[in-house]
């Protein structure tokens, strides 16, 4: 039993790191443009269906493709900020992008749909299956590069808000619109690119996902966005960090669980976050803990 | 900008959407030519959701049928023509769908939907207006008793009955020499109507045989949770490994798990998945493919000469080979056999044709013979094991049986280890 639970330990973490790749976006979108982004479950799908074109169809290796996805989900990222958010204004704007995403999220599924059908394909590459063994545990490598990457995404991110002249201008846009507007800080401008980043952070969640899911098609965006949002939450909307440390934590707990019930695992990630938020109402690094970084 | 503009794009992001919805939420099948009013046949459909992939094969399926009938001159010298509506994969919106083919769109006959989370609302909400639901999916313990099934009789499946499926591959287990047998079986199940109930049939033979289980749990069909039960199965080292899986992601996820930790049991038997033909190699690769085994009520290659005329106006419409067409699309089509013959016989009033398919009479379709007992099953006595060899997706059970090849035991190692 104890090696099992530590097998499962290690599992957590692990895929933990994977559903970061996935959740850091949405925390990122709302941290700075205050809205739910309901269309991240989809847009993580289609960035699966990117990297699995590239693959299959000119065969270049997952991560490599990173190289065009990212870049690609970082404009189609913008694209749907100029057209569907931006325009959004006033009181209704929060409950108008989540009516606006939703319709985002159904546009992309319908053509993923034509495209692509319903069938079921999945991203492969020797990485996906191989392991490596360490202490007797067997490490696959797939998602130890998951969880390198989470990392050095959360790293990136993290300097990006904290070394450059953008992320003042992201971080003062998350404290306070109004002000970032008085000192000359063009808002439209940072939310835009921060929706774009947001996207194509997803574009690496998205590979991510369709190497290590059994399979996806288009339907699959629904599966994840309940478990994408209920991260984010934990974690405390607009925390980058808090999306790591909420996806490590639910996970992890999910599959500790996971040893002695399976259908009880699925109850603890819901139950947990209920019972964090009692305590923390904003989250395990809410928006006030963002703002006094 | 004013709060006007933002409005209007935001509302013609939802008209968009909304219009994307109504695009696959409704279609219909052509209603020939024939002058006469068409019998109409109602059927609601996972066009998009969960189960989409299956909906969408059940959609050419019913289709497909249709067209033959109307080329043939139709039903009673009436044309048929189908008013399909998309369920969403929601069990919720299968009620109000059936409501509505019935109480709005007034159609003739009721088709089932896919999936015994569906046909279960489905059969509930036919037998209020005591229609007969005649179904191709779904065909679980869980929907042939329900209340008002048990109390109209409305329900008729010429599918094999959901339980059974697995029932050859046990007794093959069984009738192996005791040297060869497996001594360990892992039963990891989803929770699904379709998936665990032919598994914990498979786990009652085995262990009545003496195979000891050292796993079975049943797991949400959710993509995260599959790791861990896959884990903790490779970890017990059951020779024998016998997947309640409801879909190839379920059953690829568990094969790379396996993998990753250098797990391969002897045999590996899946409820649902390896049938997916090129789309579950594609998932899997051919080589790691070879040696799984799965249960069917039909193949494309079935030797049955409805089944052989089906699959060749399937190519004709579709394109692609027999060993392309989707099981899903002749359960559909022999559900549309089952009501060309009873609307033959005592034509489209409901209760005379729940009183026919229930008199015993024995109906042909594509998938075989079918005579219905009182709750609507069709407990045909055997259904066909088929394994993946080398790309080849062949018969192997029952043994014996015309088109049956040799089984390869133990299952080989995945490859490239």
């Amino acid at each position: 039993m104890g090696r099992l639970i530590y097998e499962a330990i290690i599992d957590g973490i692990l895929i933990g790191g994977v559903y970061a790749l996935m959740a850091v976006g949405l925390t990122l979108i709302f941290g700075v443009l205050d809205i739910i982004n309901i269309a991240q479950g989809i847009l993580v799908i289609l960035g699966a269906y990117l990297s699995y074109v590239l693959s299959v169809h000119l065969h270049i290796d997952l991560f490599v493709g990173l190289l065009i996805t990212v870049p690609a989900m970082f404009v189609i990222g913008i694209t749907i900020y100029w057209a569907f958010i931006r325009p959004l204004r006033g009181h209704e704007r929060t409950g108008m992008a989540l009516l606006a995403s939703y319709a985002v999220a159904i546009v992309i599924e319908g053509i993923l749909y034509w495209i692509f059908t319903p069938n079921y394909v999945q991203l492969r590459a020797p990485y996906v299956t191989a392991s490596v063994r360490v202490f007797g545990f067997y490490l696959p490598y797939i998602y130890l590069y998951g969880f390198a990457l989470a990392l050095a995404l959360v790293g990136l991110i993290y300097l990006m808000l904290y070394r450059t002249k953008f992320g003042r201008s992201v971080r003062a846009t998350m404290q306070d619109q109004v002000a970032a507007r008085l000192i000359g800080i063009d808002v439209n401008r940072v939310a835009g690119l921060t929706f774009g980043i947001g996207v194509a952070v997803t574009a690496v969640g998205g590979m991510m996902y369709g190497a290590t899911s059994g399979g996806f098609n288009p339907n699959s965006g629904y599966d994840l966005i309940s478990r994408l949002l209920a991260i984010v939450i934990l974690g405390g909307l607009g925390s980058i960090a808090g999306a790591l440390v909420a996806s490590v934590f639910m996970l992890t707990l999910e599959s500790v669980v996971n040893v002695w019930s399976p259908e009880w695992a699925i109850v603890v990630f819901y139950a947990a976050l209920a019972l964090v938020l009692i305590f923390r109402p904003a989250g395990l690094l809410g928006r006030q803990a963002v703002r006094e970084q | 900008m004013s709060s006007y503009r933002a409005r209007f794009v935001s509302l013609a992001a939802a008209a968009l959407a909304v219009g994307v919805v109504a695009c696959t939420s409704s279609s219909s099948g052509s209603a020939g030519n024939t002058g006469k009013s068409p019998i109409l046949i109602g059927a609601s459909l996972s066009l998009t959701g969960d189960f989409s992939a299956d909906g969408q094969a059940f959609q050419r399926g019913y289709e497909l049928w249709a067209s033959d009938v109307n080329s043939h001159g139709g039903l009673l010298g009436r044309p048929v023509k189908l008013v399909i509506l998309n369920d969403g994969s929601s069990p919720t919106t299968v009620v109000s769908d059936y409501q509505k083919l019935i109480s709005v769109d007034h159609v003739n006959l009721t088709f089932g939907p896919f999936s015994s989370l569906l046909t279960a609302p489905a059969a509930n909400t036919t037998a209020r207006y005591r229609y007969a639901l005649i179904m191709g999916a779904g065909t679980t313990d869980d929907v042939f008793h329900l209340a008002s099934n048990r109390q109209v009789h409305n329900v008729f499946s010429p599918s094999l009955p959901v339980k059974d499926y697995l029932v050859p591959f046990a007794n093959w287990i069984v009738s192996l020499p005791p040297s060869e047998r497996p001594k360990t079986a892992a039963y990891p199940m989803a929770n699904d109507p379709f998936a665990a109930p032919p598994v914990q049939v498979v786990q009652q033979i085995l262990q009545r045989a003496g195979i000891r289980t050292v796993y079975s749990k049943v797991f949400p069909a959710e993509v995260s949770a599959y790791k861990g039960p896959a884990d903790q199965v490779a970890a017990s080292g059951a020779d024998l490994v016998v997947l309640g899986s409801p879909d190839i992601p379920t059953v690829s996820a568990f094969m790379q798990a396996f993998q990753q930790v250098h797990y391969n049991p002897k045999v590996f038997a899946a409820a649902s998945g390896p049938d997916g033909g090129q789309e579950f190699l594609n998932a899997v690769g051919v080589g790691n493919a070879t040696g799984m085994m799965v249960p069917n009520g039909w193949y494309g290659s079935y030797a049955n000469p409805l089944s052989h005329i089906m699959v060749q106006e399937y190519i004709a419409k579709y394109g692609g080979t027999a060993s392309d067409i989707n099981t899903d699309v002749a359960e559909a089509y022999s559900v549309g056999e089952v009501a060309a013959d009873a609307v033959k016989a005592v034509g489209t009033n409901n209760a005379k044709i729940i009183k026919y398919l229930h008199s015993g009479v024995t109906l042909n379709t594509v998938q075989g013979p079918a005579r219905f007992t009182s709750l609507g099953e069709n407990p045909r006595p055997a259904s066909f094991i088929f394994q993946w060899q080398n790309g080849h997706y062949l018969q192997v059970l029952p043994a014996g049986a015309p088109g049956s090849v040799k089984i390869l035991f133990p299952k080989p190692n995945w490859i490239g280890q």
